[in-house]
């Protein structure tokens, strides 16, 4: 039960209803943002790349930790090439 | 037969009387009388004007000598248009029964000459757009250098069919020579297309409305005769082309691997689609593969050509962003198989029924 | 597309893989057999087929697709109510694209649609209350189905029809709950299974708490799992790390999108719209305890069960479906008797061959027929 798709908030096209323009990619679609605004005013979310679910925005993203995973990707790599280097020279 | 000047409409013999002034088409319109007489004189063979129509005789009447200038095989074809909405971005189901239709005679190497136009309208279609789905045939038929010369129409009650069915057949003569065939496929033949994919299957999703999304894209309907002249002048040597309709390049080229007994391998960085296309199939979990085009060709040529045969397609305005997709493979036969941008390998299969969005 | 192309790419899949491959040897070499780990989310398998992910890990690690997937758990005695509800004279049936091919006992809610009844297919919930406002004349109900992921979704909208006034608007509710799905595979008695990938769209609602009796009384480790092919290859190098290093815990992966408390106002619509059902009936797996939703009585006239006289029958999934055994892991879909003959995507026996994400339907679509069928054949002989 998973579909979600990125997109960034562009918009607010009712704020009573809680009502959002979402762009994915440039394709666009209203959804409703009442999970994701927590304490602040709806137009506030703007600007927000959020997670979205069936017409609905279900978290936002949270850039430094998707930064962290990338982050610990690239280093396995490198530590990757590393050990593959070593090996490599090992045999020399 | 001799060309119709430019904008000079010939009079059919038989004489227009007063046109429609009712707004809507009525069963009247289709009983065969005055008011059918009026429906198909006003409304077609007032745009499609050409001198083979003008006759009006229950047949269209073509020297076999004058075909036989072009080529030395005849070829004929048929499709229906059932798309709803009649009207969507970049297109209209009258530019698409006129593309269509000549858009299959072309990727036989056939130069398309002469279109038949049948229309089933239900009662209560307006007749101004009736007006403006006809113009659009003609604009069309025009742009691609066809001729309307043939057709009938007929009036049903509501419900009996959804607004327009409109069937177009259409003869062309193959140039001597040329020898396309989907049997003809050979392991490292490559694979190419011609531009973008999925955008005509995601613009008339789009166009429907019930997925309320708003997006720039606009259906590639376009007639692809004068690009596959330039494609075969330059490469005569292609094997086999087949416009990605229904079912997407997926299921032409699960046809190629079928008829031509061999197996199919793309690389999906190398399948060219627009962005807001990409971001349409992630909102919905669909496959771009899959999706219908209206403009785009699969082209199967010989490796050693496949760059000229690129070039050529990209010389035209309708191949801008032709791609080399893939190639024929030794593996299993009938098999088509992608590699993913992401390294593993997975099958692209036949469709089974139709794609529908995903939740999960 | 950005937080998506960066989570494809292939050149830290090659790193992902090299270290999965060293870290596999070192744990069957403990283990002396296969690793079994189950995605249990149907949108996790969708991934897997879609980039192939399974030929590029070593053969030693098995990937058991679990019951995740709403659309592959629906019985045939609840598609036999939606067409019930959905052939009513004046009803407007609005449900989820995929939801619309799975058989019942008599026809599949597109053969209703077929056949005349008025059944529309959309995107989100808010769109079936839109058609109820447009059409008020008619009675509008939506298939409401899902696990938590999608349940705030309809409370919400459900929510917006009480604030609006609008009352030719019912939910249909067959939403259903991840933790007693989990807990009833860990019960099986055919339980293979040494990790899971936990759904990770379901925790962007529910948090990771909900699983630590799976790390503290069962044993055995849970990573939270996004859902493109880098958050599944790095999940799976987290679950074969905390085997190696001899931890069993609930780590989260996905931490740019699933909170590990969950997503409060979500879970606040959810408690306010929905309780507890005593138990719920699961194609292929049975009744299961406490595993689905129903609409709290101050919601009733919102409550599709509670409007329509419905057949509520139990129907027997087919004798020779094994879809149960499928989805709890103890065969493969290519194992099933009638995988590929009589139980195609044409003419689906089970509804893991109906979804796009059912594992059967996955391997029938994405994999390899012919060996699969060779194997088959060689398992039988």
């Amino acid at each position: 039960m998973c579909l979600g798709i990125p997109g960034q908030i562009v918009a607010i096209t009712d704020a009573r209803r809680k009502l959002a323009t979402v762009d994915v990619a440039g394709v666009k679609r209203e959804i409703n943002v009442s999970c994701i605004i927590g304490e602040r005013a709806v137009e506030d979310c703007v600007g927000d790349w959020v997670l979205v679910h069936v017409g609905f925005a279900m978290s936002v993203i949270d850039e430094q930790q998707a930064m962290e995973t990338l982050r610990i990707l690239t280093e396995l790599g490198e530590a990757q090439q590393e050990i593959a280097a070593m090996r490599g020279s090992g045999r020399t | 037969m001799t060309k119709p000047e430019p904008g000079k409409l010939m009079r059919p013999q038989r004489k227009l009387r007063d046109g429609i002034h009712v707004p809507k088409v009525t069963l009247a319109h289709g009983g065969g009388g005055k008011a059918m007489r009026d429906l198909i004189d006003d409304v077609f063979v007032s745009v499609f004007d050409n001198p083979v129509l003008a006759p009006l005789e229950d047949q269209a009447r073509v020297s076999l000598s004058e075909l036989a200038l072009h080529g030395d095989r005849l070829a004929f074809t048929s499709d229906s248009f059932v798309v709803d909405p009649l009207e969507f971005p970049g297109g209209d189901i009258g530019k698409l029964a006129i593309c269509g239709t000549v858009n299959d005679l072309s990727v036989g190497g056939a130069k398309p000459l002469f279109l038949s136009c049948s229309a089933i309208i239900e009662e209560g279609v307006d007749v101004a757009l009736l007006r403006k789905l006809a113009r659009s045939m003609a604009e069309a038929a025009a742009a691609a250098g066809v001729a309307i010369v043939t057709g009938d129409t007929k009036v049903v009650g509501h419900g009996a069919c959804d607004k327009l069915f409109i069937n177009t057949s259409g003869v062309g003569v193959i140039r001597t020579g040329v020898d396309l065939g989907a049997h003809r496929a050979g392991t490292g033949d490559a694979i190419l297309v011609n531009g973008l994919l999925g955008d005509h299957g995601a613009a008339i999703l789009v166009a429907r409305g019930d997925l309320h999304l708003e997006t720039p894209i606009e259906s590639d309907c376009a007639a692809l005769n004068g690009l596959i002249d330039a494609l075969l002048n330059a490469c005569p040597e292609v094997k086999f082309i087949r416009d990605a309709t229904r079912g997407g390049i997926a299921t032409v080229l699960n046809e190629i691997a079928e008829a031509s007994g061999v197996g199919i391998e793309i690389d999906e960085r190398a399948v060219p689609l627009r962005d807001e296309v990409k971001g349409f199939c992630e909102i919905l979990g669909l496959d771009p593969l899959y999706l219908a085009n209206e403009g785009k060709i699969v082209v199967v040529a010989p490796a050693a050509v496949a760059e000229k045969a690129r070039a050529a397609l990209a010389s035209h305005p309708l191949g801008k962003d032709a791609a080399i997709v893939g190639h024929v493979a030794a593996g299993p036969a009938g098999r088509v198989v992608m590699q993913t941008k992401f390294g593993g390998k997975r099958i692209v299969d036949m469709l089974v029924g139709e794609q529908l969005p995903r939740i999960c | 597309m950005k937080y998506v192309d960066e989570f494809r790419d292939p050149e830290k899949a090659a790193a992902l893989l090299a270290a999965i491959r060293e870290l596999t040897q070192s744990v069957v070499r403990e283990l002396r057999r296969p690793l079994h780990i189950m995605e249990v989310c149907g949108g996790h398998t969708h991934t897997i087929f879609r980039y192939g992910i399974a030929n590029m890990l070593p053969a030693e690690i098995e990937l058991v697709h679990g019951p995740g997937c709403p659309v592959c758990v629906l019985p045939m005695g609840q598609v036999d109510d939606c067409v019930a509800i959905a052939e009513t004279p004046g009803v407007i049936f609005t449900t989820f694209g995929d939801a619309m091919r799975v058989p019942g006992s008599r026809k599949s809610l597109l053969q209703a649609k077929a056949e005349g009844a008025d059944v529309r297919m959309v995107y989100s919930p808010l769109d079936a209350l839109a058609i109820a406002r447009d059409n008020p004349k008619r009675e509008v109900v939506f298939f409401g189905l899902g696990f938590e992921t999608t349940m705030p979704s309809t409370a919400l909208t459900v929510l917006q029809a009480e604030a609006e006034g609008i009352v030719n608007f019912s939910l249909f509710c067959n939403h259903i709950t991840i933790v007693p799905t989990i807990k009833a595979i860990l019960d099986s008695p055919d339980l293979r299974i040494d990790a899971f990938l936990g759904p990770g769209h379901v925790s962007m609602v529910i948090g990771t708490t909900p699983y630590e009796f799976i790390a503290r009384h069962y044993r055995r480790p849970l990573v939270v799992a996004g859902f493109e092919p880098l958050d599944i290859l790095h999940s799976i190098w987290l679950v074969l790390k905390q085997m190696n290093e001899g931890r069993c815990e609930i780590e989260n992966q996905y931490g740019r999108i699933a909170p590990a408390e969950g997503n409060p106002a979500a879970l606040h619509a959810i408690a306010q719209v929905f309780e507890l059902r005593e138990f719920f009936e699961w194609r292929g797996l049975g009744s299961i305890d406490h595993s689905g939703v129903r609409m709290r009585a101050p919601y009733a006239r919102y409550d599709a069960e509670r409007k329509f006289a419905l057949p509520a029958l139990h129907i027997a999934d087919p004798k020779s479906c094994q879809c149960g055994e499928v989805l709890k892991g103890v065969i493969k879909p290519w194992q099933c008797k009638v995988f590929g003959t009589a139980c195609t995507p044409e003419t689906p026996l089970g509804a893991l061959m109906v979804s796009s994400e059912g594992a059967c339907a996955a391997y029938y679509q994405y994999g390899d027929l012919e060996g699969l069928r060779s194997k088959r054949a060689a398992d039988a002989a």
